[in-house]
């Protein structure tokens, strides 16, 4: 599972930064996206990876620690998810009003 | 608690409960929008200055920690005020209250939710000031950014769209760098609690320690392209440059955002009580530091345009900030401090005097001038103007210009002459009787280098702008843009006068950053408000 885990978060990174560094807008805001898709599984990934077993405190009675997984890693990468699609968001629309204001999707705002 | 004990949650709450009641107006309702931006921004730097005053008494403990939800230290989230933190958010707020006033004449018009967006920027700032928590200050970064993106294209236009377009990208960037930083230092320490970090990196094994120095080292690299360290920092010219003139004055401390998370975190983390990690960044920090003054002026020397020389000065300052934080001595450390607030004043008051001085140019005779382009849009003349214009604007713009010139560079008699001969002399005593490092040297020339191309560059925009024409244009300038300016170069001044005790309180301000087992013990052992077990 680690090299499943590991290899997916390579792809996505990857493909993320190579997008960033294209020319387009289009592939840039994609390569970003693919980005912050590859950090937040890093980020999910460093509460180590555990199967079965849930981040929330049963109700009651004493607590086995080893039974459950860090919760901590899934509550910071809610926080980050949710900062990336609202940066993400907003960086669209500069995008768009790039585009109509230059009339290229060139990130220079021009063609080379 | 007392109420007293609150304090320290304001600089966060006000502008954010200010920014969300401003959003309820509608925009045609612009002086009470003002108006109460303007007080909101007033009472922040009250309060910032209260907060001055109670760690600057020198009676009170070194560092108070607030609990959030009044969870103790590793389990809740705090925030921590110390000397640095309320000297930072005097710093900002001030020079929020300049940009602030200055956008009262015309730049809140030329968009929407100016003031709404200036205060989440500024809740931003303040919370990344006082937070001791590693994830809250990426949240508060990223407060402070998302506002920055929208008010650097605050007045629109292509020029300002695209250099948007690249802030972001390469802060979106940063930020997944920020992230991924974090995560490692938690995987290997199992806290983000700073103190508390603090603390444990001198237990780890060293297969964890190498990963926890990678991860300090992937967070750096977010902060320094805030603060932008060459090769990290092309963006930054582009981007100032374009920003409107309040929105560029208030991103002169915005840089030095970054330079604060260096200080405060490489003591702290990789500090004397690292054990084998100790001074890890330091020779990082140092060449880097040198690359970027060198970077910098020769891009001061180089800009047509005044508000690009402006930008390439922030560099130079970050630049001369970093390489001393690199030295990672008290001395050094105090000097910087000093000299970090007075140029964060000097750029701010810049920025704010370029756009008055370049309202007087005529664009067709400056063809050279590479952003002319974008006071194009000063369409904006034809709406009320507010206040009254001032007599002798020339004289008066131009003396300011030559104080600003001499802030730059660091001639004597002023606060950057001040800050600057501090750092230095610093540098040139720390490595005892006799011997000096040559890393000192190259900072001693470096430093004194960029000051002679800082004085060369700005006096040759002075002729160019005052001197040259025959028949100068003069700008109608109002009292209400003049102020800000006045205010800023005021604060220089008091810093010359005010030199020795603000140099004593930056001293023990380096002294506590290098000895940092009074802030750890301090928020290790604040107590929960509330008595009892019941959680």
């Amino acid at each position: 599972m680690e090299l499943t885990l590991a290899i997916g978060i390579g792809v996505l990174t990857g493909s993320g930064v190579w997008l960033v560094l294209r020319p387009r807008s289009y592939q840039v805001i994609i390569g970003l996206s693919l980005a912050g898709y590859g950090v937040n599984l890093f980020i999910f990934s460093m509460g180590r990876l555990r199967v079965n077993a849930p981040p929330v405190l049963a109700a009651g009675g004493p607590i086995d620690p080893t039974l459950y997984t860090d919760p901590l890693p899934q509550a910071l990468v809610l926080t980050a998810i949710v900062i990336g699609f609202a940066t993400t968001a907003l960086f669209l629309v500069v995008l768009l009003v790039s585009r109509g204001l230059t009339g290229s999707d060139h990130v220079d705002g021009r063609e080379p | 608690m007392e109420l007293g004990d609150h304090l320290l949650i304001v600089p966060i709450v006000l502008p954010l409960v200010t920014a969300a009641l401003l959003l309820l107006f509608d925009e045609r309702r612009h002086i009470l929008k003002a108006t109460i931006g303007t007080l909101s921004t007033l009472a922040l730097a009250g309060v910032s200055i209260a907060l001055l005053a109670m760690m600057s008494s020198g009676t009170g403990p070194e560092s108070v920690a607030y609990l959030l939800g009044d969870w103790p230290a590793p389990f809740g989230i705090v925030l921590v005020l110390d000397r640095l933190s309320a000297m930072m958010l005097v710093t900002a707020s001030l020079l929020a209250v300049a940009a602030q006033l200055f956008a009262l004449a015309r730049w809140r018009n030329s968009g929407p939710h100016f003031h709404s967006l200036f205060q989440f920027l500024l809740m931003g700032l303040s919370g990344a000031f006082l937070t001791g928590d590693l994830f809250n200050l990426f949240v508060f970064f990223e407060v402070m950014l998302a506002a920055s993106y929208a008010l650097l294209l605050h007045g629109s236009g292509a020029v300002r769209v695209r250099a948007g377009l690249h802030y972001i990208a390469i802060n979106l960037v940063a930020s997944f760098l920020f992230l991924i930083g974090v995560s490692l230092i938690y995987s290997v320490t199992g806290t983000l609690n700073m103190a508390d970090l603090a603390g444990r990196v001198a237990g780890l094994s060293p297969d964890h320690r190498s990963l926890l120095e990678a991860g300090t080292a992937i967070l750096g690299i977010a902060f320094l392209v805030k603060a932008g360290m060459w090769p990290l920092c092309f963006w930054m010219p582009g981007a100032y440059a374009a920003a409107a003139a309040p929105v560029a004055a208030v991103f002169a401390v915005l840089s030095k955002v970054g330079v604060y998370a260096v200080f405060r975190l490489s003591p702290l983390l990789l500090g004397v009580d690292a054990g084998s990690s100790a001074g890890l960044p330091d020779l990082m920090l140092l060449v880097g530091g040198l690359a970027t003054v060198a970077f910098g002026m020769i891009g001061v020397l180089a800009s047509q345009a005044l508000a690009r020389l402006a930008a390439f000065s922030i560099i130079v300052s970050s630049g001369t900030l970093l390489a001393a934080a690199g030295m990672a001595d008290v001395a050094t450390t105090a000097g910087a401090l000093f000299y970090m607030v007075s140029s964060t004043f000097t750029i701010g008051a810049l920025f704010l005097l370029i756009e008055l001085v370049e309202r007087a140019q005529d664009p067709a005779a400056n063809v050279l001038a590479v952003t002319s382009e974008l006071y194009g849009d000063d369409e904006g003349e034809d709406v009320a103007e507010v206040g009254i214009a001032i007599p002798a604007t020339l004289a008066i713009l131009g003396t300011c210009f030559a104080l600003c010139g001499i802030l730059v560079a660091g001639l004597p008699p002023f606060s950057g002459f001040l800050g600057k001969f501090a750092l230095l002399s610093a540098a040139l005593g720390a490595g005892g009787e006799g011997a000096i490092r040559p890393a000192a040297w190259s900072f001693l020339a470096l430093v004194i280098l960029s000051g002679l191309f800082a004085m060369v560059a700005m006096v040759r925009a002075g002729i160019r702008i005052f001197w040259a024409p025959m028949e100068p244009i003069v700008p109608r300038v109002r009292v209400i843009e003049f102020a800000p300016v006045a205010i800023l170069l005021g604060l220089c001044v008091a810093m010359t006068v005010g030199g020795g005790p603000l140099m004593r309180y930056a001293t023990a301000t380096a002294e506590a950053l290098h000895a940092p087992a009074a802030y750890i013990d301090s928020v290790r052992a604040t107590a929960r408000v509330t008595a009892g077990d019941d959680r």
